[in-house]
């Protein structure tokens, strides 16, 4: 359904709704703002609601939305279609994190965090080592040196894994084998990164559900010791979401911050028919950015987040 | 934690006040609670809207025969009508011919590989089959390694070609493989793919022609959101698979997507993964399934194990005592019996919305009162019928001899203080839920 398309599509029948309250009163403040012959109703929200829940916005989220732009309709002296497109895009797109830390599309690094140490966690078989291979893809295009740590050293053939994609990327790798200690192996990362001078270092980790507490006091276990050898690392604890997944992703995100503190995120799968879509309320509750989006399993196949694509691609 | 837990006690008592019958206007709020339920537990926006509009329908002009309310009753229903839809006939692995060949597939991640090696551990130990795992992801780095690895830990050959880039012939090469060396099983691992990539599509459909299994499985991870259906679709729709096994079960999701996917294919869901470990493995029950997607307990049977325990006499007098300041520890006591009689703790605690899957984790100690009783057994019957006059040095005494310490004594006569004195404020109704709520047992966690 085009975004356009939502507000043209034929009268559906009204939903048994939890969200019929809002629609309502919006409704009424649509049908005030709107001069004449507006097709605007209750089918544009009922239109609205089935394509936010249906690409895992989430029913908060999905209220929360309706009534920014409830507000923003208000205030703007909403007068057609064409605006209400727009401002739903926009509002939609403000609830997601701007990320102004980092120069995302050029992969430059801070000058002043040598290496700088990437740790890559998340649940189990959401892409994590994928994205990092894809990540030493892009930064060592950047001309930068780049060094993998595998400590995931729990998961069946996870060195060999990292191993192929380092071969592949063409990057020093460090790894003690299988059920070594990942904080160990970490450590060793980071050492042999400080001494041969590399830029960045990607510490990968084993999948672990978040509602398991010992996996992640190791998690902290391994971030931990990052400091004590490169002071500040890691700088980024990069939380790998499924983009087919629901809302427990949320669960994950709380977990995984109080974890380990993430602060970026980034959403994997999205060449499938998944959106992905739950990233919108994680990223405006936990003010966590979205940094990458993976599409396809080949190394080049990471995209830079962006907001208004990510937006339009809810309404295709 | 403790105090959710008592407001979950006090709301689930509650209930207990009856309400006449179910009428649009009373069902409307819950269903729209229930259906946003399901929608917070990921079932599709078109079942969840379905199963309501269903579920209403069965529900209005029901008479609400208990005491429950009919936002329980109707809890009920949906709950059981969950149940139906995810239960249906008994759902085994077929394993016939020789050698039986079973097809696994799935997205990318969901955990195909780990299943394949789980699935052979059973088929040894409970099936008494002697199977083959046959490696036929070509593209996922170092698969090929990893089951290895896993054939390795549950001590079964893995067939593997690891020069050909052709899962077609690997697969088909397998069964010839297997006729020669006396396996009865052939478990194919096939590489992740997305429904949408036609290419993969149609080359896990050629796989299938090849080797024409007796039992096609559909791995799909139990986190999975609103693509559930699309995902279950499209793989249904090019293999017209036998069975799902829902995976990652272990987790915190509430796996909504297994009750879309069964809506939509009409397919059962043949096993759970429940762990990385491999024997982490479990078959299906529609009932557990049924709680975690609604997120509640089994609210309906904790009604009526109380109700049945509940004794009106017993509580009368209670509340004359209460109301005349005579509360003590015989009473104390009681009621502490009382709840005991409902059932063992974890139990009960397991029923109550909410708290069930939170409490998962957590020990409770089936003799949570133990520390409580011994207390109170090591008072003097004087002692029992005059709590204010528990002196320091008869705390002492009590203490040494019921194995504890005086700390753990004075928190015991201060939880008990406490609670005469809510009990006393609401001596005016007649209310079991009160009560329960300051009970230091559960209040004031292990003893
Ligand atoms: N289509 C697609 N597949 C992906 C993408 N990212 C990863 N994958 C695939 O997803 C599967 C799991 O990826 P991994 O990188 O092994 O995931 P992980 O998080 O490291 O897994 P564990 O270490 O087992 O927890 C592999 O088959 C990858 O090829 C993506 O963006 N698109
Ligand atoms: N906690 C938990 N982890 C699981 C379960 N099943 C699989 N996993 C993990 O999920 C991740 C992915 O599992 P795989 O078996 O590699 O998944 P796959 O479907 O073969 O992945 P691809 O071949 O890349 O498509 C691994 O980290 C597994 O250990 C489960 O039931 N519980
Ligand atoms: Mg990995
Ligand atoms: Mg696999």
């Amino acid at each position: 359904m085009g975004l356009f398309g939502l507000f043209s599509k034929e009268k559906k029948e009204k939903l048994d709704s939890g969200l019929s309250k809002t629609k309502d009163s919006l409704f009424s403040k649509l049908a005030k703002t709107v001069v004449g012959k507006s097709k605007v109703d209750d089918e544009v929200l009922d239109n609205l609601e089935e394509v936010l829940i249906t690409s895992d916005v989430g029913v908060d989220t999905t209220l929360k939305i309706i009534t920014r732009i409830e507000e923003r309709v208000l205030k703007d002296k909403y007068l057609g279609t064409d605006q209400l497109n727009r401002i739903l895009r926009e509002e939609i797109a403000a609830l997601l994190e701007e990320n102004n830390s980092v120069d995302n599309a050029g992969y430059s690094l801070p000058s002043d965090k040598k290496p700088y140490v990437v740790m890559v966690v998340g649940v189990n078989g959401v892409g994590k080592t994928t994205t990092i291979g894809k990540l030493a893809y892009q930064f060592k295009a950047a001309g930068k040196s780049v060094m993998l740590g595998a400590s995931d050293t729990f998961r069946a053939a996870a060195v060999d894994q990292l191993k192929i994609w380092a071969g592949r990327v063409d990057v020093p790798i460090v790894e003690q084998g299988m059920n070594a200690d990942p904080a160990s192996v970490a450590f060793d990362t980071l050492e042999s990164a400080k001494s041969k001078g590399a830029d960045i270092v990607l510490i990968d980790t084993a999948g672990r559900l978040h509602n398991k507490a010992h996996l992640m006091d190791e998690l902290s276990k391994i971030k931990r010791v990052m400091d004590k050898v490169v002071p500040g690392a890691p700088h980024e604890v990069l939380l790998v979401l499924d983009g087919s997944t629901g809302q427990n992703a949320f669960e994950q995100a709380k977990e995984f911050t109080k974890a380990t503190e993430i602060t970026s995120l980034a959403l994997t799968k999205l060449d499938g028919s998944a959106k992905g879509g739950v990233v919108i309320g994680i990223s405006d509750q936990l003010k966590i950015p979205v940094r990458f989006i993976g599409v396809g399993e080949s190394m080049e196949d990471l995209q830079v987040f962006d907001r208004k694509e990510f937006v339009d691609s809810l309404f295709n | 934690m403790f105090g959710n837990l008592q407001d979950k006690l006090d709301r689930a008592f509650k209930v207990l006040k009856g309400h006449g019958q179910i009428s649009e206007i009373n069902v409307a709020e819950t269903t729209k609670e229930i259906r946003r339920a399901l929608l917070d537990a990921d079932v599709s926006f078109k079942v969840a809207k379905q199963f309501t509009a269903r579920v209403k329908e069965k529900a209005i002009g029901q008479n609400v025969l208990t005491t429950l309310k009919p936002g329980q009753v109707l809890t009920k229903i949906v709950h059981d009508e969950l149940v139906g839809l995810m239960g249906g006939s008994e759902a085994e692995i077929n394993i016939q011919g020789n050698p039986a060949v079973i097809l696994i597939a799935g997205l990318q991640g969901s955990g195909k590989t780990t299943f394949t090696g789980k699935l052979a551990t059973y088929l040894k130990t409970k099936k008494g089959r002697k199977p083959l795992l046959v490696g036929g992801d070509v593209y996922r780095p170092a698969a090929m390694d990893q089951l290895e690895v896993l054939g390795g830990q549950v001590e079964t050959e893995v067939y593997l070609e690891r020069e050909n880039k052709n899962p077609v012939e690997i697969a088909r090469n397998s069964i010839k493989y297997a006729k020669q060396n006396g396996f009865n099983v052939v478990i194919v691992d096939t590489a992740g793919r997305l429904a949408v990539d036609e290419a993969m599509m149609t080359e896990i459909g050629d796989v299938k022609e090849a080797i024409n299994p007796s039992e096609i499985l559909f791995v799909v991870d139990s986190m999975t959101g609103q693509d559930a259906v699309n995902t279950a679709k499209a793989f249904n729709d090019k293999l017209n698979f036998d069975g799902v096994v829902l995976t990652k079960l272990d987790g915190d999701t509430r796996g909504g997507a297994a009750l879309s996917i069964r809506e939509v294919v009409e397919k059962p869901i043949k096993f759970v993964g429940t762990g990385e470990k491999m024997d982490a493995l479990d078959v299906f029950y529609p009932s557990r399934m049924a709680d975690r997607i609604l997120g509640m307990g089994d609210v309906v049977s904790l009604v009526e194990r109380a109700e049945l325990q509940f004794d009106e006499e017993q509580a009368k007098k209670l509340q004359k005592k209460i109301a005349k300041n005579q509360f003590d520890f015989n009473d104390f006591n009681d009621q502490i019996q009382q709840i005991k009689k409902m059932g063992n703790l974890k139990d009960l605690v397991g029923m109550i919305p909410g708290i069930g899957k939170m409490m998962k984790d957590v020990d409770i100690d089936d003799n949570a009162f133990k520390g409580i009783e011994a207390i109170i057994d090591s008072m003097t019957p004087y002692e029992r019928a005059n709590p204010k006059q528990i002196s320091g040095s008869r705390r002492k005494r009590i203490a040494g001899g019921s194995g504890n310490t005086v700390i753990e004594v004075n928190k015991l006569i201060k939880q008990f203080e406490e609670t005469s004195k809510v009990m006393k404020m609401m001596s005016n109704k007649n209310n079991m839920a009160k009560m329960m709520k300051n009970f230091p047992g559960l209040g004031g966690g292990k003893m």
